[in-house]
């Protein structure tokens, strides 16, 4: 309410406004926002990276998982950190590349999702969603140059409907219908590889969290910057579904435990080196 | 050159109130009941878009009652303060009193200082962790700011409404027995002005705005936000329990 401090009229303010989050804070605060900064010349030293996501569709829904590694050049930065977020009740993100940049472009693209909402009193569209978002990592291009990119990945169903869609982006904010399935971060090639071979059209959902598990754990075996599951504690990946009767939902622990044991068993048994 | 009269700051303000009272004793009136498991914010409201009812922010609520397009700037910018707040803080720090402390300063300012006061009267309602911790706050076009204690009537004749939740309201009811006083309070000033025939319209979930802020909505749903608007229909099915049981 610091448009009354200034001796604006409420309504007049409200009219002139737009129903966006950020482009409210772009106008009253922009040194909240998590780019918009222009950094000086100068080696910036290393910080945390995230990254591999894999997203892929399913019948009734989308699906959604990343690994818990971030990186800080050949260093283990964190190993619980959580890089796959719900949007909003349909929708989910995950984020691929400078952690702490990235966390608080999801922590603002759900407020923006939230503040529309309620604003209009109506959700907006997902392919409105996904401009919305494709407009913040667009602005963070200045810091992108300066090496501190962000890549997301979004997923969600329309309202009403139950088909799954996946949107993937690039550092300039364009913004690219998926179909099927995909990846980012630097272990998607390998993840990207496992998904070729291992997705169908009309998994269920319980094949599609182990076929999502199964892709992270070939990254990881190949991408030093991407965390395997952590048999010893008790890591695993973080998986959300989105579906139209339930929304977004994290996969609980207890359920993806079998999943990674059945992985490793199954390799474990097979006896393959490479 | 036009004479100026000269007029009394006491006569000044008492003419604003008097011209914004007028104007909320036009409209119909909002309630807002507190119950074991949360909120109920009820209003009279035939149209099913422009709501009198919103959503502020996780466990906060917003009601009013006068112009629309008054309060709903003032809807708009208690959500942005809200969102701005919660989104440089922490989601924890928004609170109903500091959302109705700014509401009180810009209703005052208005009040003193524009060319018209806002002719509308504004509840703020935080939902908390038990009944005793729950907030509701009322804030008047002069920018008063009152804590009231488990019920709230205002907007029309909202001395009636007031009085028939303050003899009806316990604490510890279920929703139905929180909806059932909202609407019987609602009803008040028609059975106060009804000479028989108007007695025929009897207020049904058709001009009910009915929302509630629900207390463990963590627990029940996962989610973070509490607020619920409930359909005609679900408000036509708890209201006809009551009359079952």
């Amino acid at each position: 309410m610091d448009s009354h401090h200034r001796g604006g009229i409420p309504s007049l303010d409200a009219a002139g406004a737009s129903s966006s989050f950020l482009d409210f804070v772009t106008a009253t605060n922009p040194a909240l926002l998590p780019f918009g900064r222009s950094l000086p010349a100068g080696q910036l030293p290393a910080t945390p990276h995230g990254t591999t996501i894999v997203a892929l569709t399913f019948a009734g829904g989308v699906l959604m998982a990343g690994d818990r590694r971030a990186t800080m050049g050949t260093m283990i930065a964190n190993r619980h950190i959580e890089k796959v977020f719900p949007a909003d009740r349909y929708s989910v993100l995950g984020i691929a590349g400078t952690a702490g940049i990235a966390i608080d472009i999801v922590r603002l693209f759900q407020v923006e999702l939230e503040h529309y909402e309620k604003i209009e009193g109506t959700q907006l569209s997902l392919e409105g969603k996904a401009n919305r978002l494709g407009a913040m990592i667009r602005a963070n291009l200045p810091m992108a140059l300066q090496g501190l990119s962000v890549v997301p990945l979004f997923a969600g169903v329309e309202t009403g409907g139950s088909e799954g869609r996946l949107y993937s982006y690039d550092v300039t904010g364009g913004r690219y219908a998926e179909l099927e399935h995909h990846s980012v971060g630097s272990g998607s090639v390998f993840a990207r590889g496992a998904l070729k071979k291992l997705w169908r059209p009309d998994l269920d959902q319980d094949s599609a969290v182990a076929v999502a598990v199964e892709a992270l754990v070939d990254a990881s075996d190949d991408d030093s910057a991407t965390g395997g599951p952590d048999l010893v504690r008790k890591l695993w990946p973080v998986v959300y579904v989105v579906t139209d009767d339930d929304g977004a939902t994290r996969v609980p622990p207890e359920t993806l435990a079998p999943v990674v044991q059945a992985i490793v068993d199954r390799r474990t048994a097979e006896g393959r080196e490479a | 050159m036009a004479q100026q009269f000269y007029v009394s700051p006491e006569q000044m303000m008492k003419d604003r109130a008097d011209f914004a009272r007028k104007g909320i004793a036009r409209g119909r009136s909002v309630v807002v009941v507190s119950f074991a498991a949360g909120i109920a914010l009820v209003a009279e409201n035939p149209s099913p878009t422009l709501h009198k009812i919103g959503e502020i922010y996780d466990r906060i609520a917003f009601a009013a009652v006068g112009k629309y397009n008054e309060f709903e700037s003032l809807r708009q910018a208690g959500v942005r303060y809200a969102d701005v707040r919660g989104y440089s803080y922490d989601r924890a720090d928004v609170t109903a009193r500091g959302l109705a402390s700014v509401y009180a300063q810009s209703l005052g300012t208005v009040f003193t200082a524009e060319q018209k006061p806002f002719e509308v009267e504004l509840a703020v309602a935080e939902v908390g962790a038990t009944q005793a911790e729950d907030h509701i706050f009322r804030l008047t076009f002069d920018g008063s700011i009152t804590d009231e204690p488990g019920f709230l009537g205002m907007g029309g004749q909202a001395d009636l409404v007031q009085q028939r939740l303050a003899d009806a309201w316990r604490p510890g009811a279920e929703l139905q027995a929180a909806l059932a006083w909202a609407v019987d309070a609602l009803r008040a000033p028609r059975e106060a002005n009804g000479s028989g025939q108007e007695a025929v319209d009897p207020l049904g979930p058709a001009s009910l705005e009915v929302a509630v802020l629900e207390r463990d909505v963590r627990e029940v749903r996962g989610i973070h936000r509490a607020f619920r608007r409930l359909a005609a229909s679900d408000v036509e099915r708890i209201l006809h329990s009551v009359g079952k049981g």
